[in-house]
């Protein structure tokens, strides 16, 4: 499974951006998105974000789940207090394409193969929650203003951590 | 953007003032914090005054000097806002879908955060034709505690400060509002509080209209 995430702004602007792989079942932590089709992530993301608009008003939760779907391509949301998103794409490895979007039921239900479990939506809701916590203290730091990038190594350390551990 | 996992090892190394020499940032503190720690109102109050002076320099009005202090609140409240969800315990962790649930959560979170007790009220404007305004009322506000303000400037009220954080809730919320500051001690109900603050919350017409429809469906 390969994941890209990044942290959308309040005027649809990334704030951080970081793609990792899963760490689980022997996963080395490296994205593995097809070369061709890379650049496409940040599209798919960004035509997510209209759903997501929609979908914040039914519900008052901050982990809004899987949201979006473009193919192989799933994209779960995580929406803070201050209308920031935290968009998680994940991409189960090519070779089991046939299988989960057949039958998502009888397919194993480990996180690496099957998006729409319960199992998998458990874990990226873990993920989300560290990422919150770090995204706090943040924008806790009196020289961050609403919408700026986030460039904090630290960030990145802890966003990469948190998906080792859950992802 | 293009290249989004720059290698930046190389930062741990650099002294300077940008990396703390003992290696603990900001994300190495704890976001919540024991129940009783309080601030000292003294220091506050001469904070509070340097602001207050800070922001009277080269104005022409006393909207200009509101302005300016409620500019300096505005982002506290966008920061407040996440921070108090955060501290939340898990089940009531939600955002404000409604406008009540938002004027609720800034008269008791917020509230209770700041100055360590809960607004003493919350009025929907009875004015019919003014259905997008809504009133906090604090009776003393804390941040007039220790201000006189000069019979010249009879217009203004400190607690434009406040108004701007109450403003930030509300923008961070996606519920973009006018906040202003007035007071009302003068008044006939306001004997027994001369300090007596009234925000006037005044939501922008998209707000209404979202609200009207959220409430039919």
């Amino acid at each position: 499974m390969s994941y890209y995430f990044v942290i959308v702004g309040t005027e649809d602007n990334p704030l951080f951006e970081y793609e990792f792989g899963t760490s689980k079942a022997g996963g080395d932590g490296q994205a593995r998105f097809p070369e061709q089709a890379r650049h496409m992530n940040q599209f798919i993301v960004h035509s997510s974000l209209d759903i997501v608009e929609e979908v914040q008003w039914g519900t008052g939760q901050m982990y809004l789940k899987c949201v979006d779907r473009f193919y192989n391509n799933y994209v779960s949301c995580f929406l803070t207090g201050g209308n920031v998103k935290f968009m998680l794409l994940h991409q189960p490895p090519s070779s089991s394409v046939s299988s989960t979007a057949n039958n998502p039921r009888s397919s194993t239900s480990t996180i690496a193969t099957n998006p729409t479990s319960p199992q998998t939506e458990e874990a990226v809701r873990a993920f989300m929650l560290e990422v919150y916590e770090s995204w706090v203290k943040t924008i806790m730091s009196p020289f961050y203003r609403v919408n700026m990038e986030v460039r904090s190594p630290i960030l990145r350390q802890r966003v990469a951590a948190a998906g080792r551990k859950y992802l | 953007m293009s290249n989004p996992q720059a290698p930046r090892d190389s930062a741990k190394e650099q002294p300077g003032l940008r990396y703390p020499t003992n290696g603990k940032t900001i994300y190495h503190r704890p976001l919540n914090r024991a129940k009783a720690a309080e601030l000292s109102g003294a220091s506050f109050a001469y904070l509070f005054s340097e602001m207050v002076s800070y922001a009277s320099k080269k104005i022409e009005s006393i909207q200009d000097l509101e302005k300016r202090l409620n500019v300096q609140g505005h982002p506290i409240g966008l920061k407040l806002l996440d921070l108090l969800l955060y501290r939340e315990p898990a089940r009531s962790q939600t955002r404000p879908l409604t406008i009540i649930t938002l004027l609720h959560f800034i008269k008791i979170n917020v509230w209770q955060h700041l100055f360590g007790q809960a607004a003493d009220g919350l009025e929907k404007s009875s004015d019919a034709s003014k259905p997008d305004e809504y009133m906090i009322i604090d009776n003393e506000p804390l941040v007039n505690r220790y201000i006189s303000v000069p019979r010249d400037m009879s217009q203004l009220n400190c607690a434009a400060y406040v108004a701007g954080i109450i403003e930030g809730v509300c923008d961070g919320s996606a519920f973009p509002a006018r906040v202003t500051a007035h007071s009302v001690g003068k008044q006939e109900e306001g004997e027994m509080w001369p300090g007596r603050t009234v925000f006037l919350v005044k939501f922008a017409p998209e707000v209404m209209e979202r609200e009207s429809f959220l409430g039919k469906g």
